[in-house]
């Protein structure tokens, strides 16, 4: 409770408590108008100023201003009929108690989120004489050292000088999977350090690091507002007005037919009190509030989840994702190239593998490598000499004198060679020596754990149709969309091809749900702001994918963008329901106000018990670990 | 240019006011009120001292909703 509040609440018990002592005091006409006047300034005094301020600042459909109205309205009639003042002063103390009670519930909820998504580093540790001083993190510069000891928040990205250590990821990606880092080992603020001390050479200043990326994009992304957002306060807008000019009909209109036409009794105070009743109602607060705080809150559990949401209005696209779109490497694959078997060999497999790494060994080329660590051995650089590489095609060396060549079937083709062809999918690296051929060596990507039933799990949650994009043989690709059940696949293309065929999917797609694409954010940038939603994936520390897409997947496993759909469905739900049930109710109050079976007590629950409600809804979107 | 400012106020219907009073202020290109973080995002037109408009903002944003601040 801050200090605002504590005043409130001890308004509202004084309020309370004298309204309660002078019902059994036999006070009578003025006096008693007296008496009861004093609880009523106590708990609106403020109310009325504010009402006053509005009118002077030409702002006159201010809730203030209603509830003075509606109130002094209950205080004119008790006035001139029962003398029961304390309709008029509950009224009033309803409404505060409502106010206070959506000022705590708002502000608990906001530190609540906040707290959540608190992973910012409050200081650093620089060492100077031997000694441990702590500093503002935004005063480090690049390429100081910083010590983290066991138990602190990594405060700035950085490279590992020494010492190794466990990190724990889970306030960047969700996940408690602890993570080595040992010397040399690049590593990204937000982090925690778990073992060991470490010192780390920074490489960014704060500012620039993950840790305030990921704060400041969390932050401002409630500042992009969705079509909900817009639509609500739209009709805060009208609605307001709108009820206001109503009570004033209410007010004049039915008295004035019923003498004039009807030639009934005006009966001005029961109109007047339907009008009052009407004005009570007409506050958009539980709309305007609760949409916003269901978005943020939604928002605050998603990123708890490791899934950055950029803004609100990404958050409702998502939730409309029909067609999910992926591209192949290093999102359904892992992006590692294995050796997975070796054909057609007459000499030993190990032979050739070893004869394959050497000729292969001036290379960085990820095939390359995965050949070297096939081999697993030393390589013995000296054994090589004159390394050719053919560009697209493959490489030529002499290995201990012997004249190797590996490649694709093109190479083998100028050399001429005869090659078999192998019917497994995969890259295929033919092999000859000494101008024969000595069989060929398959090697493929291996398909990330979850792929398959991340597909699965993103069906389940309602998206009709999983495509693949991938500049890979078609052979290939169709034999891990086969796999993994994906309903489209598109082979060979180039980064640009990639794009077209987006926007081929989005025109044919159109009106039946969003296309989301998702990539990890290396070389397919273009790809992912065309879609109609970008999802990055893997994007620790990759600021080019934080840049680049809408939503930010902080590891790479794909279950995670079916759990994204879930979670702002469940947000987007919320959203509506709360739009539902508080215009709902709202309208029906108003209904029932007008034909006079709503009091004004139905009129403050319309108001504020609505709007408790919503608030206490809204915050359900926060919670998302079991989706 | 754009920058962000802390604000307080008490109600969401209130901060969307703000905006509406701070986005119709001259030299003010576009402006964000986030109730959730209390924070509102100004841009501001080319030419306008931004410490002079965000005075005048604070002015407005007064006249519709009197019990607010924003630190400027």
């Amino acid at each position: 409770m801050n200090k605002k509040q504590k005043k409130m609440l001890i308004r509202i018990l004084i309020s309370a408590a004298l309204m309660a002592g002078f019902h059994f005091l036999p006070f009578t006409g003025y006096l008693r108008f007296a008496a009861y006047l004093i609880p009523y300034l106590v708990i609106g005094y403020d109310i009325l100023i504010k009402a006053f301020k509005g009118i002077k600042n030409r702002q006159p459909f201010d809730e203030s201003l209603l509830m003075a109205v509606a109130t002094i309205g209950a205080i004119v009639i008790a006035l001139t009929g029962d003398g029961d003042y304390t309709e008029a002063i509950a009224v009033m103390l309803f409404y505060q108690v409502g106010e206070w009670f959506q000022s705590y519930a708002v502000g608990k909820s906001r530190r609540n989120i906040s707290d959540l998504m608190d992973i910012r580093p409050d200081y650093a540790n620089i060492e100077s004489d031997g000694k441990l001083e702590q500093v503002d993190p935004d005063e480090v510069e690049i390429g100081s050292v910083i010590v983290v000891q066991p138990g602190e928040k990594i405060p700035i990205d950085g490279i590992v000088v020494s010492g190794s250590s466990v990190l724990n990821t889970s306030a960047l990606t969700g996940e408690s999977l602890p993570r080595d880092a040992s010397e040399g080992d690049e590593i990204i603020s937000g982090c925690i350090n778990m073992t060991g001390v470490l010192k780390i050479k920074t490489t960014k200043e704060f500012g620039e690091s993950t840790v305030s990326k990921i704060l400041d994009l969390v932050e401002n992304a409630s500042s992009r507002k969705s079509k909900s957002e817009e639509f609500i306060t739209r009709f805060a807008r009208i609605y307001t007005p709108a009820v206001v000019y109503s009570a004033i009909a209410l007010a004049f209109l039915p008295p004035v037919i019923r003498t004039a036409v009807l030639g009934l009794p005006a009966d001005w105070g029961t109109w007047v009190y339907r009008a009052l009743t009407f004005l009570v109602i007409s506050c958009p607060c539980a709309l305007v509030i609760s949409i916003p705080l269901s978005f943020f809150a939604g928002i605050g559990g998603a990123s708890n989840a490791g899934v950055l949401v950029k803004g609100s209005n990404y958050m409702e696209t998502l939730s409309r994702t029909k067609c999910v779109v992926f591209d192949k490497t290093g999102t359904l694959t892992q992006g590692v190239f294995e050796v997975n078997e070796v054909h057609h060999n007459e000499m030993d497999k190990e032979k050739l593998l070893e004869y394959a790494a050497l000729a292969e060994s001036a290379s960085s080329h990820p095939i390359s490598k995965s050949l070297q660590r096939a081999y697993g051995k030393e390589i013995g650089r000296s054994r090589v000499t004159d390394i050719r590489e053919i560009s697209g095609n493959g490489v030529t060396a002499k290995v201990d004198g012997k004249d190797v060549a590996a490649g694709n079937s093109r190479l083998m083709d100028t050399l001429g060679v005869k090659w078999i062809d192998c019917h497994h999918a995969g890259t295929i690296i033919h092999m000859a020596v000494d101008g024969k051929y000595a069989g060929h060596i398959v090697i493929s990507d291996i398909e990330k754990p979850h792929a398959k039933k991340a597909v699965r799990a993103l069906k389940d949650a309602g998206v009709e149709k999983t495509v693949m994009l991938t500049g890979d043989s078609r052979k290939v690709a169709q034999h891990v969309a086969m796999d993994l059940g994906i309903d489209e696949v598109h082979a060979e293309l180039l980064p640009a091809d990639k794009v077209s065929r987006v926007e081929e999917l989005l025109e044919q797609r159109a009106g039946k749900g969003k296309v989301a694409f998702v990539g990890d954010g290396i070389n397919d940038a273009p790809v992912l702001s065309r879609a109609d939603i970008g999802i990055a994936m893997g994007a620790m520390g990759s600021d080019a994918a934080i840049e680049a897409a809408d939503v930010v997947l902080m590891d790479d496993d794909p279950l995670k963008i079916a759990k994204a759909i879930r979670i702002s469905r469940k947000c987007l739900r919320i959203v509506y329901e709360n739009i539902w049930f508080a215009i709902g109710i709202k309208l029906v109050c108003l209904v029932l106000g007008a034909v006079g079976i709503a009091n004004m007590w139905l009129a403050i629950f319309a108001d504020v018990g609505v709007m408790i409600i919503a608030v206490l809804n809204a915050i359900r979107a926060l919670f998302v670990k079991k989706l | 240019m754009k920058k962000t400012y802390k604000i307080d106020v008490d109600c969401a219907n209130c901060a969307n006011k703000m905006e509406q009073a701070a986005k119709e202020t001259t030299g003010v290109k576009d402006a964000v009120v986030n109730f959730m973080t209390l924070k509102m995002n100004v841009e501001f037109e080319e030419g306008h001292d931004a410490k002079e408009v965000m005075k005048e903002v604070l002015r407005n944003c007064k006249k519709v909703e009197d019990d607010c601040e924003i630190f400027i």
